[in-house]
């Protein structure tokens, strides 16, 4: 039978030949992600029924990234919960402050991320890892639980929705703009429990981090998961990161394979995009809405706290000073040090940016740049709902780091293709 | 049986159910406290034990907070009726044994207020105030079999 790249993997999880939409099946994970919010409430759901196991020490990934380093005393609390399940099951990779990172970024780059691979995390943007030709989706915390107790979850097979992204993307205009045009054009409800299967030429042009941008905002037109086929540049990536060189499976979907419906996009004509508050799918030409006054522009997050991400913005920013209050997360410490190296610091400081350590921080309203009531930020991030940043009267507004960037610059919403 | 707080609104997110200012905690009488405050900051003072909550489309969509639910379960919230789920949501309410309800244009029939009573085995909604029924498709077996054991958790350890 014909099957999806999706349904391949659920397939071979559950150890049947196929499987098709709407099936409910039981699948072997792979990898959990772990990190300090969710993840201490599933460790204490497992204790209070006396099921304190792992099923494998060496398939759980945990790292602090929401609110570490602790930003106050109830997080500090979370953190140590964490920090001493981790040491009791003795979990191989466990990455504590100075080694932690904001998860979606840290999990490629650490090489924990391997095509074919079910993956599952306590975390909605865990749908990133799907750039790599994995299943990989979101789940909250009593799953969580069941998964680390029996390395096994139930999943309804999920349709599948193809978008097919032709032609080239301009100068200026990015992967993050490819996505806002996407969620924009379906609704954040467009793909509700459906999977999302990018393809195309447009695809095949970009960086592994830019496809990680894509497959990270699934989850904002309601996806189940984010999935794209494996390639020469994911390959390349994957020499140079995967710590476990053994043979992955790659999945392709067969070419009579059925769709829900397909989608085409032509790349060539899109332009930079603003997602306005307080929807991800309120997305607009940076043409309509330019010139807007801004408080703070914001760059990282797991959608775009990436290098490539803080050349983009640096490279805006060099000899230029920020109009606003501008903050920049490097999402992982290596990327921080990536970015030390390449002397983009020096670019940031000199146009008057603050540098962070690496951090979920303010991209979901923890801290490290929290909005007053009224207040308006432009960010690399992925969500713009009320209150996502701050007071339930701030705003965010949805954008590329360069258009970030340019932002920043001029205090006011701008295209970036003026200084680029 | 309780009182409905129809909100017709879609894309009612987490970030609305519980903000993450407070996801410093798990404590669910700590989570309960901020129920739907960045919606609406009076719903915690008019929610009794009991009551529901009746929503649009695409409820709960955003984050993988199961925070989420335990606020509403906290608050007293004995379910929450809409016209459709987010994916998320919807499995964490399951797992956590709390009643979702999807039942499409039901903002149309249920005015703020009304009195209800859910039959979640048969998928009918009586609303006593009106002297109404509405159908809806019950949840799966497997579904409520999590639900009658008070969770995912709970079905796993017995």
């Amino acid at each position: 039978m014909a099957m999806t790249i999706t349904e391949k993997i659920l397939a071979a999880h559950c150890g049947e030949d196929s499987v098709k939409p709407g099936q409910l099946i039981n699948a072997r994970i792979d990898v959990i992600m772990c990190h300090d919010v969710t993840t201490p409430p599933a460790i204490a759901m497992l204790a209070e029924r006396g099921m304190d196991r792992v099923f494998d020490r060496e398939k759980i990934v945990v790292t602090p990234d929401h609110f570490q380093p602790a930003k106050d005393i109830k997080s500090a609390e979370l953190h140590r919960r964490l920090d001493t399940w981790c040491k009791k099951h003795n979990i191989k990779y466990y990455y504590p402050l100075g080694r932690a990172g904001v998860c979606h970024a840290l999990l490629p780059e650490q090489g924990h991320v391997r095509p074919g691979e079910v993956i599952v995390g306590g975390d909605s943007h865990t749908c990133t890892y799907g750039a790599f030709g994995a299943f990989s989706t979101g789940i909250g915390s009593t799953d969580l639980a069941a998964a680390i107790a029996t390395g096994e979850l139930w999943f309804r097979v999920p349709d599948t929705i193809k978008f097919v992204l032709n032609g080239k993307l301009p100068h200026g205009v990015y992967s993050k703009d490819v996505i806002l045009a996407v969620i924009t054009r379906i609704g954040t409800d467009g793909a509700r429990y459906k999977a999302m299967e990018f393809v195309g030429p447009a695809l095949a042009d970009m960086s592994m981090e830019a496809r990680m941008t894509i497959t990270n905002m699934a989850i904002e037109a309601g996806g189940k998961n984010g999935i794209m086929d494996v390639d020469d540049v994911t390959r390349a990536y994957l020499k140079e990161h995967l710590r476990d060189k053994k043979e992955y499976t790659v999945y392709a979907s067969d070419p009579d394979a059925e769709y829900e419906r397909v989608e085409e996009f032509d790349c060539s004509s899109l332009e930079p995009m603003v997602a306005l508050p307080h929807l991800p799918g309120n997305g607009k030409k940076i043409g309509e809405v330019a010139g807007m006054a801004m408080d703070q522009s914001y760059i990282g997050s797991c959608t775009n706290g990436r290098i490539e991400d803080l050349r983009i913005a640096a490279s805006i920013l060099k000899g230029r000073k920020a109009a606003i209050r501008t903050i920049v997360v490097p999402a992982t410490p290596e990327i921080w040090k990536q970015a030390l190296d390449e002397k983009l610091f020096d670019v940031f400081y000199e146009a008057g940016c603050v540098i962070s350590a690496p951090t979920c921080g303010a991209c979901l309203g923890g801290f490290m740049g929290i909005l007053a009531a009224g207040e308006k930020c432009v960010s690399t991030t992925n969500r713009n709902f009320v209150g996502r940043m701050g007071d339930p009267k701030s705003e965010v507004y949805l954008a590329s780091p360069a258009t970030a960037a340019a932002s920043a610059v001029e205090g006011k919403l701008t295209d970036p293709r003026k200084y680029l | 049986m309780g009182k409905a707080h129809v909100y017709k609104k879609d894309n009612i997110n987490t970030d609305e159910i519980i903000p993450a200012r407070f996801l410093n905690t798990d404590d669910e009488a700590e989570l309960a406290k901020h129920c739907m405050e960045d919606l609406d900051e009076e719903f915690v003072r008019k929610v009794s034990p009991g009551d529901f909550i009746v929503a649009g489309s695409d409820f709960g969509c955003g984050s993988s907070r199961e925070h989420a639910v335990w606020s509403l379960r906290g608050a007293g919230v004995a379910a929450v009726l809409a016209d459709s789920f987010a994916r998320i949501f919807y499995r964490n309410a399951i797992n956590c044994g709390f009643l979702v309800v999807e039942a499409p244009g039901i903002t149309e029939k249920i005015n703020n207020g009304d009195e209800l009573d859910i039959d979640s085995k048969n998928g009918k909604i009586t609303n006593l105030t009106k002297g109404e029924t509405y159908g809806f498709t019950p949840l799966p077996d497997f579904a409520l079999d999590i639900i009658e054991a008070g969770g995912l958790l709970n079905k796993l350890a017995k």
